[in-house]
Parts: structure tokens; sequence; C-alpha cells
């Protein structure tokens, strides 16, 4: 597994050191990982999502049986790694996190079979991919308003390399707000699961390294307030920590 | 990737394109009264956008795949900002400043019925969205919001329209935009496309003219098996 991080004037490449809170950076530094500044974990290309991929979160929504899976797809600017802040509008009455698993594609796939699926993965991390419902319209769904706001994707901590997960159809995944456990749900429980996934969206467009697919989440979404740390854990992608800021903080 | 280097800055574009639903007077009266109807319920409020992925992108000159199985493609001619920099919660007055200057798009699109929630196979295949012929610099365009636009297929003029039928002006629509997602230097925001489009099937060219910004031209193929 390795980061991204700014540290000291550059962007480095950073791997876990053992035994400590601390990272080890490419050029031999030591550092304490709240002394860096943490990016999403590899160069993003498209950024493809998932609505409503778990039986028990589609449920929740009230949605019925799909056909298709619900797929959207959000920008560069929504962006933002671990320990980074998304603000919550002050007109905002639902805003929620979303844990997810995000599996990155590391070869080019166009009209890639189901087979041979996961041969192009290169690595997955954790995603938590914000909404907030009060913005959400009936066009295009869902709408980029509610959906691709400025620091609202928080990518990382890790990129943790496909042959350092043994089965990615079987992680748990929960979602702490101040330490609190709010959601819990496992990867076996896909509607669509990631061979389906890059053979249905790579029959249409093709994939190509750095593009990421948010598989979707489950169950136990709720709404978060500024000043909230809300943390997402996946079994063997780490713990992704972010927090919820006001107005103000962005000169608002 | 797509490259159209130009003269100002950033003198490249991003990758990232964003295009504004039925921000055309001609898209939203196509509809009539379904806008009120379920499942929309009612007319769009803030600016509804989409995103046309990195595989989509093309220059002109490209040819243009329609998948298998498919006859026809919607040609969505649209004017194109491309932003110059870091566009955040801006004002009208000052949302043109933002503009590093113009190109064409062409929003092409598999034809579909409802625009609630459709499949993004619809408007992200690959190549479906050229762009070009080059990016002029905002000096050069007067007022982005009296533009004409023109499209010709196999040479015969199909479809005219013009930027001041926008329902958000540019200006507004920067504004709109930015107060939720911030543009960034090279992105590109398509400011809406008039409806009916003209459609197209395999074997047909494709010119795009707007004034002051060129032609854009593509030509459509069947798609090699």
């Amino acid at each position: 597994m390795r980061a991204r991080v700014a540290f000291s004037g550059a962007i480095h490449t950073a791997t876990p050191c053992n035994g400590t809170n601390g990272l080890r950076l490419a050029d031999g530094r030591l550092v304490a990982e709240t002394d860096v500044v943490w990016l999403p974990p590899f160069e993003t290309g498209t950024v493809i999502a998932l609505g409503l991929n778990y039986a028990d979160h589609a449920k929740e929504l009230a949605f019925n049986e799909q056909q298709e899976p619900l797929v959207f797809l959000k920008g560069p600017g929504t962006l933002i790694g671990h320990r980074g802040t998304t603000r919550r509008p002050a007109d905002a009455k639902f805003m929620h996190y979303e844990c997810e698993l995000a599996v990155i594609i590391g070869r080019r796939a166009k009209n890639v079979a189901r087979a041979a699926a996961m041969e192009h993965v290169a690595g997955y991390c954790i995603a938590n991919d914000y909404a907030i419902r009060d913005y959400l319209e009936n066009w295009y769904r869902p709408n980029l308003r509610v959906k691709n706001r400025d620091g609202g994707t928080v990518l990382g901590p890790w990129f943790v390399e496909s042959s350092e997960v043994a089965n990615p159809s079987n992680l748990e995944l929960r979602t702490f707000v101040n330490g609190k456990m709010t959601q819990q749900g496992n990867t076996r429980d896909l509607i669509f699961d990631i061979p389906y996934l890059i053979e249905y969206l790579s029959a249409f467009m093709t994939l190509a390294p750095g593009d990421v697919i948010l598989t979707g989440t489950p169950d136990g979404v709720v709404n978060v307030m500024p000043g909230d740390e809300i943390a997402c854990e996946i079994d063997g992608l780490g713990r992704l920590v972010n927090t919820i800021a006001a107005d103000g903080a962005f000169g608002r | 990737m797509c490259t159209i280097p130009f003269e100002v800055a950033p003198f490249g574009l991003s990758g990232a394109v964003y295009g504004a639903l039925l921000n055309h007077r001609s898209a939203l009266a196509e509809l009539g009264s379904k806008v009120a109807e379920p499942p929309y319920n009612a007319a769009p409020r803030a600016p509804v956008l989409y995103v046309k992925p990195r595989n989509t992108l093309a220059l002109s000159g490209d040819a243009v795949a329609i998948p298998a199985g498919m006859t026809e493609l919607e040609i969505g001619a649209c004017l194109g900002l491309v932003i110059g920099r870091p566009a955040c919660n801006v004002s009208i007055t000052e949302a043109l400043d933002r503009i590093a200057g113009y190109l064409i798009v062409n929003d092409v699109s598999v034809p579909h019925e409802s625009f609630y929630r459709p499949s993004i196979r619809y408007k992200a295949r690959d190549g479906f969205c050229p762009l070009g012929p080059a990016v002029v610099a905002r000096s050069a365009i007067a007022d982005p919001d009296a533009l004409a636009i023109r499209t010709y297929v196999d040479g015969a003029l199909v479809q005219v329209s013009s930027t001041a039928e926008l329902l958000r002006s540019t200006a507004r629509l920067l504004a709109d935009v930015t107060e939720f997602m911030t543009l960034a230097p090279g992105d590109v925001l398509a400011v809406g496309v008039a409806r009916p489009c003209p459609r197209v099937r395999a074997g047909q060219s494709v010119d795009i003219v707007v004034d002051g910004l060129g032609t854009l031209s593509n030509r459509f193929v069947a798609a090699a098996e």
C-alpha cells in the first residue's frame, strides 16, 4: 500500500512505517501522518460512481428492482484526500457520507468479458462520497449539485495493490461518526459486483488506467454536521478520516 | 487524450468537460407540459450538469463511431466555455473574467426519451464529444450571448440556434454552477444544446459553425465489429 502526500514543498509517495503511525517517504524521511497533506492516492481519471448498489440501501431509499446499474460520473474538482475537510452549506438539512469500495483501473479496458475483468484492476482504496439530499432534482439524477460538490469525494488513505487484497468481494465496510459506528456492510452484498461493472462499462466506454469505480454504499447513512469527524473503514484498506466544516471556513 | 493547445493561459484543456442540461429555451419548450408531470414534477431549479468523460473527447476531423445496433445519433451543437482561472462562487459581474476562451462542442448522444435518470451509455461513449477546431481567446469574441450556431449534415443546413436563446446566460450559468462546484483552468462548460437535435446516420458528415469560432467537422461511421 502507498499514499501520495505533500510534505516539505513536494509531493511524495509514502508507505506505512510498521509499528508506528508514521509514514516513510520515498526519499527515506520518516514523518508523522498528521504532518503531511494527504492527496487522493493515485492520479485519477474518470470517476464513475454507482447509486443504490447494495440491496439494503436501495430499500432504505425506497428504490425498486434495477434492470441496469445506476451509474453517474463525477469531475476532478470534487476529489480530496484523507484528513481533508468537506463544507456543509448552512441551508442544507440532510448531508450524508457514503462509505464505498473504490476500484482503480490499471489497464485499458474495452469490451472486457467478466472472466477477464479482474485482470484490469490495479488496486483499491476507500471512498467517502458525500451527498446533500436537499439539492436533489428529478433531472439527470443524481444531479451534480448533490453529488459533485467541492471536497465531496474523499479518496484514500492508501492505494492498495490488487495483489494485497485476497477477496474484494468479502470486505467489511464501517463508518463512524465521532467514534460511533453508524454504517456497516459487506461488499459481498453488492447488487452488481466488480467483474459485472467492468464488463458493463467497458462495453460502451473504454476504461483507462486511473479511472476509478466507486461501487456504492450500504444501509446506514445519517446526517452529519460541522465539526463532525467521519471515519470510513474497509478491511485491509485502512481508515479514511475527514471532517465537516461550516460555510465560514470557506469565506461564505 | 484530447489536446488543443491555445495561446492564452492555461494553454491547454484539463480534460474535464461538463454540459448544462435544458439550458436552451427550445430544449425546455420541447418537453412542454411534461416538465411539470412525474417523474420530473418541476422545471430544473439549479443548473443540471452532466459529465462528458475523457474517453468521449475527440477533435475536429475525427470519425465518430455509431455503435453496433444503432441507426442514428443526436448532434448536440453547443458553445463551450474554456475556463482560464479558478472559478469558485463567482458573481455574474466577475464570471466572464474567468473564461480563457471559447470552442465548439458537439455533445453527441444516443437518442433517449427520459431525462430523469438516463444511463451514461447514452452520452459517455468513446468519441461522443468532439471539440474544437481551436480555442478562440475571450478577447476575440465581443458577446458570447449573441453567437449563431449552424449545424450542417452533408452540407445541408439542418439547425440554426443562438446563444441569445439560453435560459441562463453564460455569465449567469457560471455564477450558478460555481456556487456548488469550482471550475478549474482548462475545464470546459458546454452551455446548452438547442432541441430537437439533428440526427445523423453512418456515412454522414457534420459541420458545426459558430460565429468567430470556425467549423467543427466530424464524420460518422459504422462501428467496426
